[in-house]
C-alpha cells in the first residue's frame, strides 16, 4: 500500500482523475447535452464538485490517521487545489456566463442575496490558501502560522454548504448530505483535539498549565 | 502483506461441499435472475418504447387562438426534459424520466363548491367541451428561466359558465393528482402534496387563463402535466397547477402550496413583477431557454393590457 501510495505515478492518475468532471463537462458540451438551460447546468456542475473536492479533502487527515496511511497527505495539496480550481470554474460561469460581465449587478447580488453573499465569501477564503500553498510559503510563513491559516478551509467548507442549502427552494436532501459530511469531518476534528488536550492534561504536561489558564 | 497460516485448522474445519455448492447455487441464480430481469426491461424497452402513457396522441380540429405571440416557440424537447414536477422529483430532468409510466386514463376533474351545478367533467367530456384553440404563450417560471409554448385548450371560463358558480364563489382552488404509488418521490420533494393552487374568481374568469390539454399539436406529455392542466401566463409558473383532479370554487383565498412551503418568498398572487424580486434573486430578468444573454422580465409577462386593471389601486410589492 504504502508503495503505490509514494509512486509518483500514482499522483499523475489521481491527478488525472480530479480532470474527470471537467472532462465529462466538456464532452457534453461537445455533444450539446449540457440541458435546456446549460449555463445552470454548468454552475450547479461546478459548484457540487467544489463541495466534492473540499469534503475529499477534509477528509484527508481523518483517513490518514484512521488507516494509517500518513502517505495520504501527499494528495491533500492536490485536492485542496482542486477544489479551488473547481471553484473558480464555478465563479467565473457566474462571472462570464451566467451575469455576463455585468459588475453592478453582481456587486448588488454578492451584497444583497445572502446564498451568493456567502457563497463569495468561501470561495474568497480560498484565495489566500491556494497562494500559500507551496512549499515556500509553508517556510516563510512556519508550520504553525500556516497551519492556523488554512484551517480556514473549515469555513470554506460550511460557507459552501450554506451557500447550497439557501439556493435550493424546497428539496434540501442534497444540502443536507454535505452537510453532514464536512460534520462528521469537522466533529472528528474537535473530538481528536479534545481527545490530544485530554492526553496532555493526563500526562501532566506543562500545557496543562496553559489550558487551566485558558479556560479560567 | 504477510500471510500467515493458522495451523490448528483440520479437515473437519472444511465446509461440507454441500453447504457451499448450496450457497454459491444461490448466489449465481440471484445473479442470473437480476441479470434476467434488467435484461428483459431493457428488451421490453426496446420493443415496446418508453411507457405508453407519456406518447402524446394528436389533437385534431385545433383552431387557432387569440393572445398568441409571435415569438420564437421553445424547442419540444427543452419542454419536454427541463421540467419542474417535484411529483416527479426535484431535478428538472427528471419528471420526463420518472413520469413515463404514469397512468392518466381513466381521468376526470370533479368541479365543486359554491356552484350550482357540481359534476365531475370525464376527460373525453373535457376534450369536447369547447373548440380547441392553440395558443402560443409566454410562461415565465419564479426561477428566472421563460419558455414559449404553444399550448391547447380553452378558456377556463368555459368551463366555469357550465357549473355556475353562485355569489358566494369568491376564490377558485384547483388541486392536482397525488398518488405515493406512482410518484414515490413526492415525499421527499420538501413540499405538501397534494399540490394546490388558486386564483380569484375575476383572475379565473379572465380569457387569457386556460384550461391545457395539450401542447404542440398533441395531447399533453406527462411530463409537462397529462392530462389536463391550468395555464395562467401573466403568473409565475408554479400557479398554472398540473394534472388537474379538483377544480373547486370557495368563499375565502384557498392554501396554496408554494405558499404553505414558504410564504415570506411565494404570495398567493404571484403575477410576473420585474420590480419585485424574489427574496433570494432578483426578477428583473429573465433566460429564455434557448437564448444566451439574459432578457428583460415584462411586467405581468407582457399581458398587462389583459390584466392589469384587475389590480388597480394594488399594492402589488404587498400582494406579491
Amino acid at each position: 500500500m504504502n508503495s503505490i501510495l509514494t509512486s509518483k505515478w500514482t499522483k499523475v492518475v489521481v491527478f488525472s482523475l480530479c480532470l474527470v468532471p471537467l472532462g465529462m463537462l466538456v464532452l457534453r458540451a461537445v455533444q450539446g447535452n449540457l440541458t435546456a438551460n446549460p449555463i445552470e447546468f454548468i454552475t450547479h456542475t461546478t459548484g457540487d464538485w467544489t463541495l466534492r473536492f473540499l469534503v475529499i479533502t477534509l477528509a484527508i487527515t481523518p483517513l490518514r490517521k484512521i488507516l494509517r496511511l500518513p502517505q495520504l497527505i501527499r494528495f491533500r495539496r492536490m485536492l485542496g487545489l482542486f477544489a479551488f480550481f473547481y471553484a473558480c470554474l464555478h465563479f467565473s460561469t457566474w462571472i462570464g456566463l451566467d451575469k455576463f460581465f455585468d459588475w453592478r449587478e453582481m456587486w448588488k447580488d454578492v451584497q444583497k442575496r445572502r446564498f451568493i453573499t456567502v457563497g463569495f465569501t468561501g470561495f474568497v477564503l480560498m484565495i489566500p490558501l491556494a497562494i500559500t500553498s507551496t512549499a515556500g510559503w509553508i517556510r516563510r510563513l512556519g508550520g504553525k502560522r500556516w497551519q492556523m491559516l488554512h484551517r480556514a478551509i473549515y469555513f470554506s467548507a460550511i460557507a459552501g454548504v450554506i451557500h447550497y442549502y439557501w439556493l435550493v427552494k424546497s428539496d434540501v436532501r442534497k444540502p443536507l448530505q454535505y452537510a453532514a459530511m464536512v460534520g462528521v469531518l469537522l466533529a472528528w476534528r474537535l473530538g481528536s483535539w479534545i481527545y490530544d488536550r485530554g492526553q496532555r492534561v493526563a500526562a501532566g504536561a506543562p500545557h496543562a498549565e496553559i489550558t487551566t489558564a485558558e479556560s479560567a | 502483506m504477510l500471510v500467515k497460516r493458522s495451523p490448528e485448522l483440520t479437515y473437519r474445519d472444511v465446509t461440507p461441499k454441500g453447504a457451499y455448492a448450496n450457497r454459491r447455487n444461490f448466489l449465481l441464480g440471484l445473479l442470473a435472475t437480476t441479470g434476467a430481469v434488467a435484461g428483459w426491461k431493457k428488451f421490453s424497452y426496446l420493443v415496446s418504447g418508453p411507457g405508453t402513457g407519456s406518447v402524446p396522441v394528436k389533437l385534431n380540429g385545433v383552431v387557432k387562438g387569440p393572445y398568441s405571440t409571435d415569438e420564437k416557440q421553445t424547442s419540444f424537447n427543452d419542454v419536454t426534459h427541463y421540467n419542474n414536477y417535484y411529483e416527479f422529483g426535484t431535478d428538472k430532468g427528471e419528471p420526463a424520466e420518472n413520469a413515463k409510466n404514469f397512468v392518466t386514463t381513466p381521468w376526470s376533474v370533479s368541479v365543486e363548491g359554491e356552484v350550482t351545478k357540481p359534476r365531475k367533467f370525464t376527460m373525453d367530456e373535457i376534450l369536447k367541451l369547447a373548440p380547441l384553440e392553440e395558443r402560443i404563450y409566454r410562461h415565465r417560471c419564479v426561477e428566472g428561466w421563460s419558455i414559449v409554448v404553444p399550448w391547447i385548450g380553452y378558456s377556463l371560463s368555459t368551463l366555469m359558465k357550465l357549473v355556475e358558480p353562485t355569489s358566494k364563489a369568491q376564490f377558485v382552488a384547483f388541486e392536482s393528482f397525488y398518488e405515493p404509488k406512482q410518484m414515490p418521490l413526492g415525499v421527499s420533494a420538501g413540499i405538501e402534496l397534494p399540490y394546490v393552487e388558486g386564483l380569484r374568481m375575476d383572475e379565473a374568469m379572465n380569457p387569457l387563463t386556460l384550461l391545457c390539454v395539450g401542447m404542440y399539436g398533441a395531447t399533453l406529455p406527462n411530463q409537462d402535466g397529462a392530462p389536463v392542466r391550468m395555464v395562467i401566463p401573466w403568473k409565475y409558473g408554479f400557479k398554472s397547477a398540473k394534472s388537474l383532479v379538483k377544480i373547486r370554487f370557495v368563499q375565502n383565498q384557498p392554501p396554496t402550496t408554494w405558499n404553505i412551503a414558504n410564504a415570506h418568498e411565494y404570495g398567493f398572487y404571484s403575477n410576473v413583477n420585474p420590480n419585485v424580486d424574489h427574496p433570494r434573486w432578483s426578477q428583473a430578468k429573465e433566460r429564455r431557454i434557448g437564448e444566451f444573454l439574459r432578457r428583460p422580465t415584462l411586467m405581468f409577462n407582457g399581458y398587462g393590457e389583459q390584466v392589469a386593471s384587475m389590480y388597480n389601486g394594488m399594492d402589488l410589492k404587498k400582494y406579491y
